[in-house]
């Protein structure tokens, strides 16, 4: 005699250990086992349902497959649900024993009992697979039309399953689903609302413009449900059927879209149901939250839409967070297409940032990156600001980075812009990316009314302690080529006074330098700027040349090489100043370009056909610092050209003094096979995208070199 | 569409599991543990809505059982909370008060009631009376 199956949980839920629970199973399983091997008809489907429960609780049960097979095949109706629900928990799609099963399918989907046919209808809609689907499709067809509303309902369903599995066979079934949108049975309807929307995300506008013909039934679905008073059966939270509606309205949704027509007609029920359907319950809220859907989806008349914005305010006001989310995931929506409606719930929207909730706080966030303009973005802005102190650390890097986008589309002016970017790297420097920084940098060297006060700010926030990654790198460059400006006067309005020397400045870099730091990058960034400023600060050289060659022993190669190299340039002092040079403004377009242009203009230099692209591209620059010499000697035209260009940027001053040692130098560095990296990189003007601001790599180096070897080869 | 829904407890036991996409066991016991995961500790004033991989987790609880149920990005995710609800109105006229229980030694039933309630992932019927008297009808079948 055999365990029942209430026995079974009985005695698995007394279980104390896992083991005592495995042992009971186990001895049922065999049990099972023998049940199954012996053919036991009579107590099949006990057994089926005992290892049902088994197969819950995570044992493996495919020895039951078969049975579940058999027991389809049996007659009785209890049997064949049992065997039903086994197939649909222990078998998928993907099995081949599921092709066994087809047959008996076929069968029970032709059974006069309805509830027979229920069972297979609704075995077929939740595992077909593509061959049941083509081989049972016809039966399933015939089904939607039963007199039973019970079939209909389901085999509107399986239908959609059919579809998704076998597409082409789609439009045998628009007939159908157009008969069952007349149907009164409201499960029926729900059944054939989502069958048309599925066969017109199948396919697309040709059955949308089939099914467009009937919004007109589908509008008086919707006005019967709207006007209708209260009705037992299908009635939540004071709706009638809100399901029925909100599938409904979705369909509208779909059939309006693009068409005026269409739209026409269901204008009227959308303002109905938008005004006369009360928010106070949840189910009245889904309702209206798909009207505001459809009313922005289809081509709705101007006054429609402001009901719909207007509803959406009040759910944003609402205190169940539900709502809040579902409104701001709809003014998401809404945002591209009418802008100017969802500005005037800016102050709700930016305080649902600060939400506790995470799901409200990133649809928020969204939506406010979304209506930044050049009209809010300094409030908007300050708002960010606040909320990237207190946020949570997985949210600092997306938002960073939005904050650092929007600054650079929509500051109002320069000033604004650096003070914001600086404020930005010094709470979450560490999530800037390096275009940003790279960004910025451009800006200051294009901003030369704010140098100085720009310089004022970083030093002042580097000589906080441990400044951010991402501040350390614009702070250093920019203290590398403006740090003279330092010292000078002329505060900006309502700006505090630095208190900055020499001493003070190299003291700080010195410091900078031997923090632990993980990256050599900086280190590489802030050998070049000492370097840098040891031709802005004369007096304090000897300190520098001293701060340098205490790295020419460093263990990262970059880092020596740099420190070596750069004491070295201590022994040419008539040409240290011209190498030490300021850097010409970058230029801004390349910010955006990548790294395959550059190469591609730089190629052009030792073109010499094209003169033009070679005056344009960034090489010329790059020559200018260490190539400071006049056209004195005859010199190649383009190469007339490039210097031409020189001499309007920058006055060469310091190398006018000296023309002929430079020469000679320049020679001499050239010819010398270790120096020549050194000078070039040292006066840092070669803008390579990635890092404008350290010296080029060996592979920078070798893009450069053709353009040196038309340089000296000018020269003799 | 339902991709699938749990009925799961407190110490995430998954008392019921139904999915309508095929999906390898090994999968299948992560995404139990996941969604668990997600919903136990959330505060309740927080949204019934979590946004899970490329879906989003609509759940709500019910005592020391959680429904969660599992839907594409832009369905409404209101109407689905209403439905939790109607489905667990549903459980607790046909248990007559249900508890967890009840859903242990009666998981066939409840699978019943869920096949009569939503069929291939879609909503099927919307009336609590038509699914209690259908169900009434099948007892009696047995």
């Amino acid at each position: 005699m055999s365990l029942r199956l209430r026995e079974l949980i009985r005695s698995v839920r007394s279980c104390k250990t896992a083991a005592e629970e495995r042992a009971v199973i186990a001895k049922e399983c065999a049990t099972i086992r023998t049940a199954f091997k012996e053919n036991d008809v009579q107590y099949r489907h006990r057994n089926v349902a005992k290892l049902l429960f088994i197969h819950m609780l995570g044992y493996p049960t495919h020895f039951g497959q078969m049975e579940c097979l058999k027991l389809i095949a049996a007659t009785t109706f209890p049997e064949k649900r049992i065997g039903y629900l086994g197939l649909m928990l222990m078998l998928d799609e993907r099995q081949e024993v599921l092709m066994l099963v087809t047959n008996s399918l076929k069968n029970d989907l032709c059974h006069k009992n309805q509830y027979i046919a229920g069972l297979a209808l609704c075995a077929l809609g939740n595992i077909a697979s593509a061959e049941m689907a083509r081989d049972l499709a016809p039966e399933v067809e015939k089904l939607m039309s039963n007199s039973h509303a019970y079939v209909r309902k389901k085999a509107a369903l399986c239908t959609i399953r059919i579809m998704k599995k076998v597409p082409e066979l789609t439009e045998t079934f628009y007939e159908a689903a157009s008969r069952l949108i007349r149907d009164r049975h409201h499960g029926v309807l729900v059944g054939a609302m989502q069958l048309i929307l599925d066969i017109c995300l199948t396919n697309g506008p040709s059955a949308i413009a089939e099914f467009r013909s009937k919004v007109p039934d589908l509008v008086r679905i919707m006005k019967s449900l709207v006007l209708s008073g209260f009705t037992p059966d299908h009635d939540i939270g004071g709706l009638t059927d809100p399901f029925l509606q909100v599938k409904t309205l979705r369909l509208l949704r779909i059939l309006g879209q693009g068409d005026a027509t269409a739209s026409d007609q269901m204008s009227d029920i959308l303002a109905q149901v938008a005004t006369n359907v009360e928010g106070n319950k949840n189910a009245g809220n889904a309702v209206l939250y798909e009207c505001v859907q459809t009313i922005m989806g289809v081509e709705s008349i101007g006054g429609l839409r402001v009901l719909a914005i207007n509803i959406l305010g009040r759910f944003l006001s609402n205190r169940d967070n539900n709502i809040r989310y579902v409104a701001l995931n709809m003014l998401a929506k809404v945002v591209a297409v009418d802008t100017q409606a969802v500005q005037r719930h800016r102050s709700t929207i930016v305080d649902c940032v600060k939400d506790s909730d995470v799901s409200i706080r990133r649809r928020a966030l969204d939506l406010v990156y979304a209506l930044v303009n050049a009209s809010n973005i300094t409030t908007l802005t300050k708002e960010l600001l606040e909320y990237l102190m207190v946020s949570d650390v997985e949210f600092k890097p997306d938002l960073t980075n939005k904050i650092c986008a929007l600054v650079q589309r929509f500051a109002p002016d320069k000033r604004w812009h650096i003070d914001t970017l600086i404020q930005v790297m010094d709470q979450a420097g560490g999530y800037v990316k390096d275009e940003q920084s790279r960004a910025l940098i451009v800006l200051i060297s294009n901003a030369p009314e704010l140098q100085p006060y720009t310089v004022r700010r970083l030093y002042s926030v580097l000589t906080q302690s441990h400044p951010q990654r991402a501040l350390l790198i614009v702070g250093v460059w920019c203290l590398g080529e403006y740090g003279d400006m330092l010292l000078l006067d002329g505060l900006l309005e309502d700006e505090e006074p630095v208190a900055a020397t020499e001493a003070s400045v190299v003291r700080l870099l010195e410091t900078l330098l031997k923090e632990p730091m993980e990256e050599t990058l900086i280190k590489e960034m802030l050998l070049t700027c000492t370097v840098k400023l040891s031709s802005r600060f004369p007096n304090s050289s000897p300190q520098i040349k001293a701060i340098l060659e205490q790295y020419q022993g460093s263990i990262s190669l970059e880092v020596q090489q740099r420190a070596c190299e750069y004491s070295r340039l201590f022994v040419h002092e008539a040409i240290r100043p011209a190498l030490l040079e300021n850097m010409p403004p970058l230029n801004e377009d390349l910010t955006a370009s990548g790294r395959a242009n550059i190469s591609m203009e730089g190629g052009s230099v030792d073109a010499p056909e094209s003169p033009v692209a070679a005056a344009t591209s960034p090489i010329p620059a790059a020559i200018s610092p260490s190539g400071q010499v006049p056209p004195t000697q005859p010199a190649s035209p383009q190469l007339v050209d490039l210097l031409d260009m020189n001499v309007v940027d920058e006055p060469a001053a310091p190398a006018m003094n000296a023309p002929a040692p430079a020469v000679d130098l320049l020679a001499d560095l050239l010819g010398d096979g270790v120096a020549p990296p050194a000078p070039m990189p040292a006066a840092g003007t070669y803008p390579p995208p990635t890092s404008p601001l350290s010296a080029p790599s060996p592979a920078d180096w070798t893009d450069i070199s053709p353009a040196l070897h038309v340089h000296s080869s000018a020269l003799d | 569409m339902i991709r699938f829904i749990y009925l799961q407890n407190r110490q995430g036991k998954t008392r019921l599991a139904k999915y309508y996409v095929p999906l390898e066991d090994s999968e299948k016991r992560k995404l139990e543990y996941e969604v668990h995961r997600l919903v136990v500790n959330r505060d309740p004033k927080l949204t019934n809505f979590l946004e899970f991989r490329t879906h989003k987790i609509i759940y709500r609880r019910y005592a020391g059982l959680f429904f969660s149920l599992c839907v594409d990005m832009n369905d409404n995710e209101l109407s689905y909370l209403e439905a939790i609800h109607l489905f667990v109105e549903i459980l607790d006229h046909f248990f007559q008060n249900v508890c967890e229980l009840d859903l242990v030694f009666n998981f066939h039933k409840v699978y019943l009631i869920m096949d009569e309630f939503i069929l291939g992932g879609e909503l099927q019927e919307t009336s609590k009376k038509v699914i209690l008297d259908r169900l009434a009808e099948l007892d009696k079948a047995e």
